[in-house]
């Protein structure tokens, strides 16, 4: 089985990885890398729990290849705090419960980052629909869709100049 | 027990929101999963599936895939040990072990698409998958049943040539595919329907649907030579793997350690084994850690889902609305084996009401389908759908509020069940008045829309629970619990253990344990941790309270009874003695000179579970150019005793009628004319997402805590799937004008209603 040599840099760091031609961003991260915090929940693009940026673009990681991940800049849920600081969205998700089993939190959180990455102020439609990607079966979404607007008046705040 | 031992007003910690304590591992990517382990040398195992719904196996040929390079070991229903008999407390059903082995690995016949036939173990996935092509497997295609009515008919293709069904004498002659004939009723049926002002009837159908766990089944097997074997795996009780495990394989089940992962989901689905016996007898064959993990397709081909089922029912009732009589039939799909809830499904469907004359008769169906596992409530939903709708007719042709309707028939306390118990601290009447005085209910109906109500029902368990609370040389405490936490059951169990011992919840973490690690405790179910396991922790709390204070008045030289424990220190009362309060860092700190360490664990039988009551209240609209429904305003209240930590009571309603939502409007397994499931995968099986869904609205009643439980806690967890159902479907049925009565409402199918 060939493989070949991918560099990319994931959550700021430089990194060397073998891939199979086959195989998905998704395996490449997670058995390669190790960086379990993505998860598979269907492989099929349709539940979004692989979530991550990859130059900037929201991608399912299942459905990217991973010699296409040569030469690009990406993040995971394993990146999103800063050097222990929760980002405002994790804080939020914690604080109003907003995950049960938390299997579907990685992604939504890389969701819901590239959303308040484009648009700091969305209404709660904008939040609902760019979060129809990613399912969650436990919470029903209300508390979700909560901590993703208060998370972006957190954001909101914090940029205000003062 | 802890009867009576009522938590007072001046509570600090429980009725808080505190952080989940293991919050910030599943908000950085850290906490494990069951496919998130990986052990040196480990191997990738696959699963052979059946493409036929029911096929005789002829042959099973592994020597081709043996040879290549990479196999380490193939697995058939032969390496199982035939040893594997009797029976295993799973969730809310009882598994029968040889069932569950034939389903983990098929026996002779394959009994629906997709059902295991063998297992391979490889170094690298892509050569896992090349030896699965490799095994040949010779079938004599039989015909296949999958309607559940079809499978009932004498001339159905009959799955087990011994099954004879039970509860009927005299015992049949022949063999069919009724695995069970279940009969529940009092009063004189009859007479009510004789004397009854107004009679409403009709038939109902539901679609078998899928408990959708976002985390597929996982796990990691590693036999060691001495045969001590370890599985890592995600599940809803890592002592019922363990005890599977080993019937299937026939060990000795001190033999099994099972560390419980994180778990992505079950709702009812991982109360039962599919890959671990699997992974092990594969570990077991060549000595390496094996992992499996299913695919999505599946997990929706092979594990799960619940029970379609086909139900009639007919209400007699007084022009006055109260409901003199009921009869109903069930006929609920059990998949492959025996094992529906149709049971459950006789015994919830009228717990909302005080109805004198019942004649409840169910029928346990077998058809080439998967098995069926449990949901959220096994077996009440589709009930409840039933009669909620049913009284749903009653109120419209008698003109009547349906709240009062319901309030005329609820349950109080003091009213016998049907199924023989007393309903005791119950909060019904407050739960309907509650949703009669909501801002929801109080608002009229938007232009365009309609309203639909419904009320539900779920038992609530407690039983067999361990825990232990350790107190660390610091003060601080870990609480270890029995019970994989599927939703939050950490921070209750903290936050109980804090609030008995005085401790503000920073300096109380809690840990799930291994098999090894504490003793028994039954599955994450039945809406039973907060309960069962809660009163555990509580218990040993209030030994470890008792320690403290034997130490202080040991130190103090005073009398015990002078000792007074209040947050988180002890004071001596007798004026006599000129002492300082003992903190509980001062007296951890001194274990060694007062006789050791400080901890105390409890394992107990937990009893009076009370049950929970839901009411449900829905508004919505429909396309008429594409017949889409869309649910605008939705609010779920609960008789929850009292809540521990609120927020995550109200992410118990709102993510039950979520999937309740997806159940009345999106949710079934589509079959074809072969018999294979036409949409296993979550594009073709749709569940709701954001965009479909509103805010949902909570009340949590709290008028009627639960005194057997030290803090007044009921289950939560189960109850909010039983009302959605109805709740939408009464709602569409005012807009399309008849009474929608097979689910779900597919926009094709209201489009239909609407046209005729
Ligand atoms: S795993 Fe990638 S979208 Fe589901
Ligand atoms: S929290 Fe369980 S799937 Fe979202």
């Amino acid at each position: 089985m060939s493989r070949m040599v991918v560099n990319a840099t994931v959550n700021g760091e430089p990194v060397e990885f073998l891939a199979g031609g086959g195989q998905s961003l998704l395996d490449a991260l997670r058995d390669e890398l190790r960086l379990t915090g993505s998860k598979e929940g269907c492989g099929t693009g349709d539940c979004g729990a692989c979530s991550v940026i990859v130059d900037g673009r929201l991608v399912c990681a299942c459905l990217m290849l991973a010699p296409e991940a040569e030469g690009t800049r990406i993040e995971t849920i394993e990146g999103l705090a800063d050097n222990g600081h929760l980002h405002p969205l994790q804080h939020q998700f914690l604080e109003q419960a907003a995950l049960q089993c938390g299997f579907c939190t990685p992604g939504l959180l890389m969701a819901s980052k590239a959303l308040l990455d484009r648009n700091p102020d969305p209404t709660e439609t904008e939040v609902r629909y760019w979060l129809a990607g990613n399912m969650c079966r436990c919470t029903g979404y209300d508390k979700v869709v909560r901590a993703v607007m208060d998370a972006a008046a957190d954001l909101r705040q914090a940029e205000k100049p003062r | 027990m802890s009867d009576g031992n009522q938590g007072g007003v001046d509570l600090k910690v429980v009725g808080q929101r505190p952080i989940r304590p293991d919050g910030v591992d599943k908000v950085t990517g850290r906490a494990q999963f069951g496919a998130d382990f990986h052990l040196p040398g480990m191997l990738t195992g696959r699963i052979k599936r059946s493409p036929y719904a029911h096929a005789r196996i002829v042959s099973i040929d592994t020597r081709a895939a043996e040879k290549l390079p990479g196999v380490k070991a193939i697995v058939t229903s032969a390496d199982f040990d035939a040893g594997a008999a009797g029976e295993v407390e799973a969730g809310e059903s009882h598994a029968a072990m040889k069932e569950v082995a034939a389903n983990c690995l098929a026996h002779g016949k394959v009994l629906y698409q997709g059902h295991a036939v063998a297992a391979v173990a490889a170094t690298l996935p892509e050569i896992a998958a090349e030896a699965l092509d490799l095994i040949e497997v010779t079938y004599e295609v039989l015909p296949h049943v999958i309607d559940v009515e079809e499978a009932m008919a004498a001339d159905a293709p009959v799955l087990h040539d011994d099954m004879y069904t039970k509860g009927v004498t005299p015992k049949p002659g022949k063999a069919s595919n009724v695995a069970a004939k279940h009969v529940m009723g009092r009063g004189d049926v009859a007479a009510a329907f004789k004397a009854a002002g107004v009679i409403v009837e009709g038939r109902y159908e539901t679609a078998a649907v899928h408990q959708g766990y976002i985390e597929p089944h996982a796990c990691v097997a590693s036999w060691g030579a001495d045969g001590q074997s370890t599985i890592w795996c995600s599940s809803q009780g890592q002592f019922l793997v363990r005890a599977m495990v080993a019937k299937i394989l026939n060990m000795p089940l001190s033999d099994i350690k099972v560390i419980p992962a994180e778990i992505g989901g079950g709702f009812g689905g991982k109360t039962t084994v599919y890959l671990e016996p699997v992974a092990l007898a594969l570990s077991r064959k060549c000595g390496r850690p094996v992992k499996i993990v299913m695919s999505r397709e599946e997990v929706f081909l092979a594990s799960g889902p619940t029970s379609g089922a086909v139900m009639d029912v007919r209400l007699a009732a007084r022009m006055d609305g109260k409901i003199t009589g009921a009869e109903m039939t069930l006929k609920y799909q059990a998949g492959a084996f025996q094992g529906s809830p149709v049971n459950l499904g006789l015994m919830t469907a009228f717990a909302c009401y005080d109805v004198e004359a019942l004649a409840l008769t169910g029928y346990d169906v077998v058809s080439n389908r998967p098995k069926v596992a449990a949901y959220r409530a096994p077996g009440a939903p589709m009930a409840a759908f039933a009669v909620e709708s049913a009284i749903d007719d009653l109120a419209l042709k008698l003109g009547m509020d349906p709240i009062n309707l319901r309030l005329l028939n609820a349950v109080r306390d003091g009213a016998k069940t049907v199924y023989g118990a007393t309903v005791r601290y119950s909060a019904l009447v407050e739960t309907l008045e509650a949703i009669k005085a909501s801002p929801h209910y109080q608002t009229p109906v938007g232009k365009g829309q309609a309203r639909g109500v419904a009320a539900g029902f779920w038992f609530n368990v407690g039983g067999e629970s361990s825990a232990a609370v350790h107190v660390d040389e610091d003060g601080g405490v870990t609480v270890v619990s029995s019970n994989p936490d599927i939703g939050g059951s950490r921070a209750s169990m903290a936050m109980m253990a804090a609030e008995t011992l005085g401790l503000p919840i920073e300096r109380v973490r809690c840990t799930v344990a291994d098999t090894t690690s504490i003793g028994y405790s039954g599955s994450t179910g039945g809406s039973r941790v907060t309960f069962a396991t809660g009163m555990a922790v509580v218990e040993a709390a209030q030994k470890v309270v008792a320690d403290l204070k034997r130490r202080a008045a040991q130190t103090w030289e005073c009398d015990i009874a002078m000792v007074e424990w209040k947050d988180g220190v002890a004071t001596c009362t007798d004026p006599a003695k000129d002492v300082k309060p003992l903190s509980m860092k001062a007296i951890a700190g001194k274990t060694a000179k007062t006789g050791g360490p400080i901890a105390a664990e409890v394992s107990l039988n937990a009893q009076g579970a009370a049950a929970g009551f839901g009411v449900h209240v829905c508004d919505l609209e429909i396309d008429p150019e594409t017949g889409r429904t869309t649910v605008i305003r939705y609010t779920a209240a609960q008789d929850v005793g009292r809540a521990i930590h609120p927020a995550y009571v109200e992410g118990q309603l709102q993510g039950g009628a979520a999937q309740g939502i997806g159940w009345a409007l999106n949710e079934e397994y589509v079959y074809g004319k072969s018999g294979l499931l036409e949409n296993a995968s979550f594009l073709d099986y749709r569940m709701p997402v954001a965009s479909d869904l509103p805010m949902i609205d909570t009340i949590l009643i709290e008028t009627k805590p639960n005194p057997r439980h030290p803090y007044g806690a009921k289950g939560v967890g189960e109850v909010p799937i039983v009302p959605p159902l109805a709740a939408v479907s009464n709602a569409v049925s005012r807009i399309v004008g008849k009474r929608m009565t097979s689910l779900p409402m597919s926009p094709a199918k209201v489009l239909a209603e609407m046209d005729k």
